[in-house]
């Protein structure tokens, strides 16, 4: 294939996986700036969403969209729920200490895959997109669902958006972000934001998930990828950042599409990630973060 | 601080643990003697790691990586270039100094959750290298040690590792050393700047000290005791492969040194032994109790590391030293 | 040797580790370590009797990346040992299954063949089939001189840098599979071959034995395209497929193979090269999968059919309704769990060999653990029949390794239909080495 035709392919797929990746990443890098925990289990709950999705789009016969729909709306919800139980049970109960949260997101990613294994089991099982529609570009074609993806991916970040800027909610929110203790004195109920931004952010996980599965599928295992992928994200844009966050998802999907164009795909995976640890290094705010607090 | 009261119990604590588990040799039916022999080899991974978590209280995610170095620096010269035992060990301990000592320059400049992104990050990068070098590490598949090639020559002596009372017995020296290195070590003054720095940074370097300078000493000590217990596990089980250097041999040190007790010197060992035997006897427990439920190390180390975390936030024997016995190393 | 091994340790020698045990007693030992863990372990087992069961420890992977495969392995094993219990067990002795989860993790792994092999104390191990698996096992079978029966397809057997315990008696190696298929690739479906595989080792297989066999048949691999281990979305890498290539040769394997055939799809479309396959990459997986229409037309490797075929025989019909799975190679009692067929009556017929290999040597305990070697390297050919349901097989006793006859199969109306059966011949190459030579 000619280099142009190349190129426009490896930045759609960037542009696919910049789309999921925002939204997983965002999840993470709220539940780390309000609360300063980093959820490892993130990307056990990518994985929930996506095999939630599966049993709920089984559970509905008839046309894929009907079943993708309901997934679409049930699935996060099922995670929220989840987390806000996890929250309860565990993160609230361990103070929130940093280090602490970390073991037991751990500790909760081995649960929860394990959770995986015995009810959904380990085959992997595909999702039906609720429409197949192949765009036909002249050297090549496109799937158009996963130009929805984007589109979907695009709003679903804007509403994010307004919430956090621009609703009470996002005030309060931002309020204990900034200063949890004072927050707390103005009576805004801490420890009930902390576990709805715990939700919340576990949900964004799951609607990425269940946007992205029905180009793959669902598979007990398919966490670990978006974990790192996200890690990688929120880094780079800055811990807590909501617009860095989307920033450095764009640059990492689309360069990690156009590095494999010039470099051995494996050798490439080491240079992004060799990369990225060297940012954390030399930079620790990220590279559009501001000065870490 | 009264150091001094503790010394003689600490030292005949140690002593009569290493007397326990020489006189284990002679006791254990064949397969908890088999098994023992691995779990000490993880134990001094376990110690490796401890150094670093427990008393300079820095929590890396990709130990992985060391544990691998002496893997494949003992595993590839001895598969490719038919060195010996004794080299082989040599150059994977050498691969784990190297290692820890670059790791250590640059992700020591980072903290917190920061220093635990970054080990984890750099242990990936590790990992894909394997990969990457597929045409000697042969991968996910990995390569096999020879059975002849696992012994030790000297003269007309064969000490043949791959034998069950020879191969724990190196796995005893191994650990006994490592032992009472670590005890020497957190009872130095070294030992004693790092649970300063681990208490507060900001205050120990005031006090005049470089932390930066500890920090790593700490790290290449720890970077080489990994390494040190992957180079003894390729030569005395005679197995490497990719899977030993994936994310889950980051975490289980972790896991072990909880358990056991972070900051002690017998943690380690303590939670390697229970962690084992809590994985091999609960699978058969479950599997009569919960059939087709599949449960396996996910599910039992996952409960495990909150169970801990939440009730037993120092371990066994931080708990024991708490309540009981402050004297405890 | 053995005795050389054994006065060579500078320690206590097993023996003195032996009489001390007997010398403290049960008690001692008990009082030591029984508190802490009363493991089944510290009970000494009595010597086999001639009526106690003959004790196979199975390998299983109940869990991690291998698992889908793993409850196959497991379902099929269970039927054959029914079968052979049925029909009077192993020179005369019934048969009992020990199964141990290896997590499909190589560490783990190693320390269940060491259980097999000094707690349950089995007769021998059996049915491991990740590569990766039986490699990190291999060491430890060697050393405790306890045969191992894997059902891997792996060439680790037959590259002979195992050990003379390791026995691959069931399945064709993936070497002799690819020199198999070549003919039929040049021959039917293209000269220019483009290989799409995953970056480690299992695709290196492939990777190195692929074009000498090609070549030799007057047909080209024009472009490789490795694939890394931690990717999850595969379009990126499609343009790499150079244009005027005719045939597709694809071994991805995995949770993710969904997405690269569906990804294969939306890039081609209908005007696609050939497609040739492994079928290793859609296992356990419905052909009839949302994004799976794509590969309508298309050509798989299958060591036994997954669809049943018109012309399948009394003993392929026997065994298939033994496993319990449907003519769609589907669980019979769910139609949407479908199985691993083309890999898993490797199970059924290696239990059949370690039966062979055990009456041939006069069997009667662990210490006729080196008469039984000897008695499968004696073994030379499998009859097609009830024992050997996928057909015939010859067997190389000094590689340990069995050559039998390959199925090519085409898609055709959402399901796989064989077009062509290679000869035994097709797939035999130079031994690398020979076990046999290794002492015992």
């Amino acid at each position: 294939m000619a280099f142009g035709p190349h190129l426009l392919l490896a930045t759609l797929e960037g542009l696919v996986t910049a789309a999921v990746l925002a939204l997983t990443a965002l999840g993470l890098s709220l539940v780390f700036g309000v609360m300063r925990v980093v959820n490892v289990a993130h990307g056990e709950f990518f994985m929930l969403g996506a095999v939630l999705a599966w049993a709920v789009a089984s559970a509905f016969g008839g046309h894929p969209a009907v079943g993708f729909v309901a997934a679409l709306v049930v699935a996060p919800l099922i995670v929220g729920a989840l987390a806000l139980v996890a929250d309860l049970l565990v993160l609230k109960r361990l103070n929130y200490n940093p280090e602490a949260t970390i073991v037991a997101t751990i500790g909760l990613l081995y649960i929860i895959q394990q959770a995986a294994l015995s009810f959904y089991g380990p085959e992997a099982r595909p999702v039906e997109a609720p429409f197949s529609y192949r765009v036909l570009l002249p050297w090549f074609g496109y799937s158009g669902y996963k130009l929805a993806v984007i589109g979907a991916s695009i709003l679903l970040l804007l509403a994010t958006w307004f919430v956090l800027a621009r609703t009470r909610i996002g005030m309060v929110m931002r309020a204990t972000q900034y200063d949890s203790e004072t927050a707390q004195a103005f009576g805004i109920p801490v420890d009930r934001v902390y576990a709805g931004v715990f939700a919340v952010g576990a949900m964004l996980a799951a609607v990425a998930a269940v946007l992205i599965v029905p180009t793959s599928q669902a598979h007990y295992l398919m966490g670990r990828d978006p974990l790192l992928l996200s890690f990688i994200v929120v880094i780079i844009g800055g811990l807590g950042s909501l617009r860095g966050t989307v920033v450095a998802a764009l640059l990492i999907g689309v360069s990690d599409g156009i590095i494999s164009v010039f470099f051995s795909p494996t050798l490439a995976k080491i240079i992004a990630t060799l990369a990225v640890a060297m940012v954390l290094v030399f930079r620790p705010q990220g590279l559009f973060g501001t000065a870490a607090r | 601080m009264k150091n001094d009261d503790g010394a003689g119990k600490a030292i005949t604590l140690h002593a009569g643990v290493i007397a326990v588990l020489v006189a284990l040799n002679f006791v254990l039916p064949d397969y908890h003697h088999g098994v023992m022999a691995r779990v000490l080899v993880l134990a001094v991974y376990a110690m490796g790691y401890n150094l670093l978590f427990g008393y300079a209280g820095l929590l890396s995610l990709g130990h992985a990586m060391f544990f691998a170095a002496g893997l494949y620096g003992a595993g590839l010269t001895m598969y490719h270039l038919n060195w010996g035992v004794p080299s082989a060990f040599i150059a994977g301990l050498v691969a784990g100094v190297l290692l820890s000592l670059v790791i250590g320059v640059l992700a020591l400049r980072t903290k917190g959750v920061a220093f635990m992104i970054v080990t984890m990050m750099f242990a990936q990068v590790a990992y894909l290298l394997v990969y990457y070098f597929g045409t000697w590490t042969r991968g996910d598949e990995g390569l096999v040690i020879q059975q002849q090639a696992r012994a030790i020559e000297f003269g007309a002596t064969r000490l043949d590792l791959t034998d069950p009372t020879t191969r724990y017995m190196a796995a005893l020296l191994l650990f006994s050393v490592v032992l009472v290195i670590t005890l020497i070590v957190v009872r130095s003054s070294f030992g004693r700047v790092l649970v300063a720095i681990r208490e507060n940074e900001e205050r120990t370097k005031m006090l005049g000290y470089d932390t930066f300078a500890n920090k790593l000493a700490a790290m290449v000590a720890s970077g080489a005791i990994c390494a040190a217990a992957g180079a003894a596990y390729v030569i005395l089980f005679g197995y490497v492969g990719s899977t030993l250097a994936s994310v889950q041999y980051s975490i289980l040190p972790l896991l072990w040194v909880l358990l056991g007790g972070a900051a002690t010197t017998l943690g380690p060992l303590v939670g390697t032994v229970l962690m084992y035997y809590l994985i091999d006897g609960s699978s058969d427990l479950l599997k009569a109790y919960l059939p087709g439920w599949n449960v396996s190390y996910l599910g039992i180390v996952g409960v495990a590391l909150i169970l801990l975390v939440l009730f037993f936030p120092k371990g066994l024997l931080g708990t024991v030293r708490d309540r009981f016995a402050r004297w405890l190393p | 040797m053995t005795d050389n091994r054994d006065s060579s340790s500078i320690f206590r020698k097993k023996i003195s580790r032996r009489s001390t045990l007997k010398g403290l007693g049960a008690t001692a030992a008990g009082l030591v370590a029984g508190p802490i863990v009363a493991g089944p372990g510290f009970v000494r087992y009595a010597q086999a009797q001639s009526s106690a069961p003959i004790k196979i420890g199975f390998q299983a992977h109940r869990t991690g990346i291998g698992a889908a495969y793993g409850r196959w392995y497991e379902k099929t094993t269970n039927a054959a040992i029914k079968a052979i219990n049925d029909a009077g067990g192993i020179t005369g002795r019934p048969v009992e299954i020990i199964v141990e989860d290896d997590g499909t993790d190589p560490g783990r792994g190693a320390e269940v063949v060491g259980k097999f092999a000094t707690q349950h104390k089995v007769d021998v191990a059996y049915g491991t089939l990740f590569s990766h698996v039986v490699i990190g096992s291999a060491p430890v079978a060697g050393e405790f001189k306890l045969p191992y029966f894997v059902v891997s397809e792996g060439h680790h057997v037959a590259s002979t840098k195992l050990n003379r315990y390791v026995f691959q008696p069931g399945i064709t190696d993936v070497k002799s599979q690819i020199q198999a298929m070549a003919p039929w690739i040049a021959a039917n479906a293209g000269k220019k071959v483009c290989q799409i595989f995953p970056d480690f080792a299992f695709g290196y297989d492939h990777r190195d034995y692929l074009p000498p066999a090609l070549k030799a048949q007057g047909a080209d691999v024009v472009a490789q395209i490795a694939i890394p281990p931690t990717e999850s979305s595969f379009t990126k890498y499609f343009p790499q497929i150079p244009s005027d290539t005719d045939v597709i040769y694809h071994v991805m394997v995995g949770p993710a193979v969904l997405t690269f055939v569906k990804e294969l799809g939306e890039f081609y479309g209908s005007n696609r090269p050939q497609l040739f396959g492994f079928i290793d990459s859609l296992e356990a997986v419905d052909i009839n999968s949302p994004g799976l229409e794509f590969l309508d037309g298309s050509h798989f490797w299958e060591g036994a059919p997954r669809y049943a075929q018109a012309d399948d025989s009394d003993a392929m019909k026997a065994y298939r309704a033994a496993v319990g799975i449907d003519d769609n190679g589907a669980s019979v009692d769910d139609p949407k769990d479908v199985s691993t067929a083309a890999h898993m009556f490797g199970c059924w017929e290696t239990l059949y060999v370690i039966k062979k290999a055990m009456e041939d040597a006069g069997y009667k305990g662990p210490e006729d653990r080196a008469k039984l070697v000897e008695a499968t390297e004696a073994l030379t050919e499998f009859a097609e029949g009830p024992e050997h349901p996928q057909g015939k097989k010859t067997f190389n006793g000094k590689i340990h390794q069995c050559f039998g006859i390959q199925n090519i199969s085409k898609v055709e109306d959402g399901k796989l239909k064989v077009v062509h059966k290679t000869s035994i011949e097709d797939g035999l190459y130079e031994p690398e080495g020979d076990y046999t030579t290794q002492a015992l």
